[in-house]
């Protein structure tokens, strides 16, 4: 699979990117040479292999249960503390680049 | 106090019986790091009220004759992809320059719930991705060693401050090799336990399956202390395991006679550098002198861990970056005057160039018509990185390979030539794509006089025996 520029393009649409011109190029060139390399894992027969999502699969899933209770490992053991305080208002928008003091400020979403 | 070569024991019985204080060690620490590291470059931020704060309070228990815990008074550093409450945290991109965290990571938490004193936050390769730490938006940084020389990365400040005597221990994180590797090329001990073993609460996420939290420290005893201490089920890390954590400190010196040691020939072959060969060559000598059985096996999928890792790890990444947008924290393109522009020209402008290479990669590989061919498959390979090892463990209890095919390569020698950095990573992936824990301890070094590590490997959750040969090595190498 050859990447062209129209690939990169998209991709960084995708990626919300603004690329430049020569970043562009300059990606075009590393990808191509980077899934060439990529591409020896065709040389692997891996039709009847199940596809790994993580490591933690492995620590103690309950095959004899149901759902979501069969990851015993994935337990959300902060449910029974309950609801408790988070982070306060003004923590969480210490780090806004622009706010009114109440919500975060950005550019208009709809063109109008 | 000469802080020199201090390990934690000696700190902290120093400071215990009184014959130095937390706050002399902090000093004597920022000292070093004033007078040094503007050659070196380990340190991004230094947190000296912090630091003093902590000192002081460790020295009242001292003077009180009151209980001082476990690391009471050692000078640690933290790489900073961890966040620090209240401390500048960057990830090592310009995306993040300005970001104070409103809350501590786990590990950085318990660390100073032990007692250790946090002098710092350490310089890394952005976003925790590169090899030499080269890609820091900021500086790089210089082996101690060999100042012309990388530290290796991405946890590459936090090597060298160790290397340097700037800190005891540091807190690094291994996604593809980034805590083993860079402690092998500066010379000291680099442990990425099991995944799931410490919280990944506070990190800042590259790949989520992938990133492990450690300690690089100057012996094996002090990364075991500093594993005890940070290792454990979070209740705000949902993948952190349910598992025990033994006292690694207790079977430390237990002697590893009659352990089997696999040495896997597809470690050992094109690539690799002669005289790390030939340093790890008599590493393995050293354990069959120490009365363990050498085991020559095969692990027949090495060579397609790297391919597997740049699609699995890219593709996390994309998706753990998109977070960075402009809208609550970070860099913030100006005059963006549409909602788009503003995220478009923010993560433009604020990523460097091998975030964004890995984001496009990683977006490519998860879009539509590609995720089979490239995701997919590489989930697969998983499988069977991960089954290589399940069945090597059957047979051995340990295996031994080189850290890394060289030794510490020259600043700038690689940095145009992205495929030939990740080859860097060639030895350490596999562990990272297992989720097995691994250890770099130094073995030696090259005619140049460059540092040579050696890699242990062991099964899911045994650290203890992955801790223990490693130490029965270094004892016997003589330090």
């Amino acid at each position: 699979m050859k990447v062209r520029e129209e690939d990169v393009t998209y991709v960084a649409d995708l990626a919300n990117l603004e690329l430049t011109q020569e970043e562009r190029c300059r990606l075009v060139r590393d990808l191509n040479s980077i899934l060439s390399y990529i591409d020896r894992l065709n040389e692997l027969d891996t039709g009847k292999v199940a596809p790994m999502a993580q490591v933690s699969d492995r620590y103690g899933v309950d095959q004899s249960k149901q759902g979501s209770e069969r990851f015993a490992y994935a337990s959300r053991d902060d449910i029974p503390l309950g609801l408790r305080p988070s982070l306060s208002r003004g923590e969480a928008l210490a780090n806004a680049p622009q706010s009114d003091g109440t919500f975060f400020e950005v550019p208009k979403v709809i063109e109008r | 106090m000469n802080i020199e070569g201090l390990t934690i024991e000696a700190a902290r019985s120093a400071v215990v019986e009184r014959r130095t204080t937390a706050l002399e060690l902090a000093e004597a620490c920022y000292e070093r790091i004033h007078k040094n590291d503007p050659q070196i470059g380990a340190f991004l931020t230094l947190s000296k009220e912090r630091a003093l704060e902590q000192a002081e309070r460790m020295d009242r228990l001292a003077e009180a004759g009151k209980p001082v815990p476990p690391l009471g008074g050692v000078p640690v550093g933290i790489k900073d992809v961890f966040c620090t409450r209240g401390v500048r945290t960057t990830a090592g991109s310009k995306i993040l320059e300005n970001f104070i965290p409103p809350y501590d990571a786990t590990a950085v938490a318990r660390l100073e719930a032990a007692g250790a004193v946090v002098l710092g936050k350490l310089n890394c390769d952005e976003f925790a991705m590169g090899s030499s730490n080269e890609n820091s938006a900021f500086h790089p940084v210089g082996n101690p060693r060999d100042l012309s020389r990388v530290p290796g990365g991405s946890s590459g400040g936090a090597a060298a401050a160790v290397a340097a005597d700037m800190a005891v221990v540091t807190l690094g994180s291994d996604t593809g090799g980034s805590i083993r590797q860079p402690a092998s090329f500066c010379g000291v001990v680099g442990m990425m336990p099991t995944y799931g073993r410490v919280s990944r609460y506070g990190l800042i996420a590259f790949a989520s399956s992938l990133d492990h939290v450690g300690p690089l420290a100057r012996t094996v005893k002090d990364a075991a202390t500093v594993l005890h201490t940070i290792a454990g089920r979070d209740p705000m890390d949902p993948t952190s395991a349910e598992v025990p954590v033994p006292d690694y400190l207790a079977e430390l010196e237990e002697p590893i006679r009659g352990l089997k040691i696999g040495v896997a020939k597809e470690y050992f072959g094109e690539g690799l550098d002669a005289e790390v060969q030939k340093g790890v060559e008599a590493a393995i000598e050293e354990l069959a002198g120490l009365g363990c059985e050498i085991v020559k096996m095969s692990l027949p999928h090495t060579e397609y861990a790297i391919p597997t890792y740049y699609l699995v790890a890219t593709a996390e990444a994309s998706a753990n970056l998109a977070r960075f947008d402009g809208v609550r924290y970070g860099y913030r393109a100006r005059n963006a005057r549409t909602l788009s522009e503003m995220y478009r020209r923010s993560r433009d402008e604020g990523f460097g160039p091998e975030v964004k290479r890995r984001i496009i990669l990683g977006t490519y590989a998860l879009s539509a018509g590609y995720y089979d061919a490239y995701y997919r498959k590489a989930q697969q390979v998983r499988t069977l990185l991960t089954r290589d090892f399940d069945e090597a463990f059957k047979k051995v209890d340990v295996i031994v390979t080189p850290t890394s095919p060289t030794a510490a390569f020259r600043l700038g020698e690689k940095v145009n030539d992205p495929l030939a950095m990740y080859l860097a990573d060639i030895y350490t992936v596999t562990a990272d794509l297992a989720g097995i824990p691994g250890i770099s301890v130094p073995c030696g070094e090259t005619s140049e006089m460059l540092p040579v590590g050696l890699q242990i490997l062991g099964p899911h959750f045994d650290e203890a025996t992955v801790l223990r040969v490693a130490h029965a090595y270094e004892q016997a190498r003589g330090k």
